[in-house]
């Protein structure tokens, strides 16, 4: 039972991705690839319903593995990628009408969107670390021309940096995968099962500390290339700013927070090995280091997509060293947060993403007055940056309240860091923002609507987690984190 | 202290793979390059070839066999077409001292052998060397990356970095299972692909393959 509703999952999109290779420059190509993204958000739904009645299961023989943790993920992936292609349907039109794709290019897009959800859904619920692996190197595979799709100098060198600084990253992740090998080899012998996630999990207690040890800063500093914590995170800003908007959306909706399930899975044998908090620490520091560095950056910015990429490196930090403290309470704000971060960023890419078209700049200085055009795109990026921001009643003040406050309890130091941090944040994006919602126009009407629906249906969901979190869900967290740890 | 005849062999190819390595870091012809990245992949897949018959594991003949298809014909191969499609078969970089790019990769390679030294003390008898050996190469492969300019070096500098991990994952381990070894035999070579796509628009927009035109993006 659990393999088929498995199956239908990874089956859709990679299905998707073969129909819309062959059919991808169609009229109804971008219907087709809603469609496909529907099917697999159904297929996620019904699989995260039957996980959280019945608890954690493998299935394949094992070669999968789904429990509270990555099925929540696995939801939100497919919820978001499902709101994305709904976006980008008009997105893409309008772009079409402006010249700057051609038919080619999106066929391209359409293939490539339904095999990078494919591999994001292989890394989140295989059980071979091995696996992890290869599906998280087939997801950059899959996004790098997406994010060089408009051909521009600076959209090639963007590419470039992505595909050399994530290889590089994630081949330094393969060695901590072989080192992690080489220590699982030696108690649960040879052949299939010295990487399967559950096996490891199970004799973590006997695995040699030292070369665990080394293993973890290896598979932390490869998969965190693409979580894209500071120092490694170069390639971030520039790959989200220069892709078209619907791939910038789904890299700092989604993209991240795969990279960081392969980061959890490894702190968790890691911790549990050394019966220390060494792999927890480690990752408390990079995420301090990466909320710290990035608040400054944004400052800096001028480009406005760069500039949201930015608070993605701050948001993932945070998450980082919310699960770097480790406990019930602060995994669950971290769950929580990776939960509203990746509904309110993409939102915010959406409105983003035609308040560019309007005006045909990413400069900020350039854009402005953009509730005098079009009322829904200027309140939609208004609201989603109080909501990022961290203000109530939306669900980031939640998370980010319930991670503060858990530091303070066990790690009073790191408090001031975040909270200047986050104060550093507000001051620079808000500053940012106001005059290009408000103020005299420079924005002109769109040849399309807009696709507005997905940028307030994310807001309303946020908003609701501030507000008020179900039972249902409640419950399936508190699962999740005590699972971890 | 006697050695068997199988680990002796294992350890000679494996310096030879450190000495490519190093070769490669001074290599200024992309043709040249190229070959001796071939070289380094017949290396591998003999290593892996003797690993798997001294330890009599099936699985490891098959990645033996899929090493000298991937690596060392069908990878130069489609390199070899590019850079003739590309005209800079005959380029040589113009790369800045040499020697010390050379003392850098000396002190890498003491830095990997400290690195991996609590490790090796696990291994049994003589293998011990070779994980050292191959985090150095990966170092190596490394700085190769940083200190090239052109871009088809650096995809070779991220081809031979994947060697490096290949010769841990058969020298330390007995080879990682064969599912995954697939999985990154396809990355691998779906990675050359779009690299290979990559030269032709980088080509086009920037009239050559040298990455120094394209340190544009800044924060400002």
């Amino acid at each position: 039972m659990i393999d088929t509703q498995l199956l239908v999952l990874l089956l859709t999109p990679l299905l998707g991705g073969v129909l819309l290779a062959l059919f991808g420059s169609r009229q109804w190509a971008a219907e087709l690839n809603s469609l496909m993204s529907f099917f697999t958000f159904i297929a996620a739904v019904m699989l995260t319903v039957r996980v959280i009645d019945s608890g954690p299961q493998v299935a394949f023989h094992e070669q999968f593995f789904i429990d509270q943790f990555n099925v929540y993920l696995v939801a939100l992936t497919a919820f978001v990628a499902f709101t994305t292609s709904l976006f980008s349907r008009p997105y893409m039109r309008i772009e079409q009408h402006h010249g700057k794709l051609s038919v080619g290019m999106l066929h391209l897009y359409y293939s490539m969107y339904q095999l990078f959800t494919f591999a994001m859904l292989v890394a989140l619920t295989t059980n071979n670390m091995g696996i992890v692996w290869v599906a998280m190197e087939a997801a950059t595979l899959t996004t790098v021309l997406l994010v060089s799709l408009y051909r521009t100098p600076a959209s090639l060198e963007a590419a470039w940096k992505y595909f050399i600084l994530c290889g590089v990253g994630i081949a330094l992740a393969l060695f901590g995968t072989i080192l992690l090998y080489f220590a699982a080899e030696r108690v649960l012998g040879e052949g299939g099962t010295a990487l399967l996630w559950t096996h490891l999990n199970q004799v973590k207690g006997g695995l040699e500390p030292t070369v665990l040890k080394l293993a973890f800063v290896f598979l932390l500093v490869g998969y965190g290339t693409k979580v894209g914590l500071v120092p490694l995170h170069s390639w971030l800003p520039d790959a989200h700013a220069e892709g078209p908007t619907p791939v910038s959306a789904v890299l700092s909706g989604l993209l991240l927070n795969v990279a960081f399930c392969a980061v959890v899975r490894s702190k968790v044998l890691v911790d549990g090995s050394l019966g220390t908090h060494f792999a927890g620490n480690l990752m408390m520091g990079f995420g301090l280091l990466s909320v710290t560095v990035a608040s400054y950056s944004l400052f800096r910015q001028r480009d406005i997509k760069r500039m949201f990429a930015y608070s993605s490196i701050e948001h993932m930090g945070l998450i980082t060293f919310a699960f770097g403290m480790g406990g019930p309470v602060a995994t669950f704000a971290g769950m929580l947060h990776m939960t509203v971060h990746s509904l309110t960023k993409s939102a915010i890419f959406f409105a983003v993403g035609h308040a560019v078209q309007q005006t045909g700049t990413q400069l900020m200085e350039n854009i402005r007055g953009l509730l005098q055009v079009s009322p829904t795109v200027g309140w939609g990026l208004m609201l989603g940056t109080v909501a990022i921001l961290g203000m109530p009643p939306f669900g980031v003040f939640s998370s980010e309240f319930l991670i503060i406050t858990t530091a303070m309890h066990s790690y009073p130091w790191a408090t001031p860091f975040l909270l200047i941090s986050l104060g550093v944040a507000f001051a620079a994006i808000f500053g940012k923002i106001q005059p290009v919602v408000f103020g005299e126009t420079t924005a002109k009407p769109l040849p399309h609507s807009p696709a507005l629906i997905p940028v307030f249906a994310h807001l309303l969901l946020v908003l609701m987690l501030g507000l008020y979190m179900p039972p249902y869900l409640a419950d399936w967290y508190r699962q999740a984190a005590a699972l971890l740890g | 202290m006697h050695i068997p005849l199988t680990l002796q062999f294992i350890n000679l190819l494996a310096a030879l793979l450190l000495l490519i390595a190093f070769a490669m870091l001074a290599q200024r012809r992309i043709l040249s390059l190229i070959n001796l990245f071939a070289w380094q992949g017949a290396l591998l897949a003999l290593s892996t070839f003797i690993v798997a018959y001294s330890t009599d594991q099936h699985h490891l003949y098959y990645s033996a066999g899929l090493t000298l298809l991937l690596k060392v014909l069908l990878l130069p191969w489609l390199l070899h077409r590019l850079i003739r499609k590309l005209n800079v078969r005959w380029d040589v970089e113009t790369m800045i001292n040499i020697p010390t790019t050379m003392l850098v990769g000396i002190a890498l390679v003491i830095f990997a052998f400290n690195l991996a030294a609590p490790i090796s003390q696990m291994s049994e008898g003589i293998t011990r060397g070779l994980i050292g050996i191959a985090l150095a190469s990966v170092l190596l492969s490394l700085l190769m990356m940083l200190t090239r300019r052109k871009a088809v070096s650096q995809v070779v500098a991220f081809l031979s970095l994947e060697n490096g991990l290949f010769f841990a994952a058969t020298s330390a381990t007995q080879g990682m299972p064969l599912v995954v070894e697939l999985g990154i035999a396809l990355d691998v070579l779906v990675a050359t692909f779009i690299f290979g796509i990559f030269f032709f628009q980088i080509r086009e927009t920037f009239d050559s393959l040298d990455i120094t035109n394209m340190e544009k993006l800044k924060d400002d």
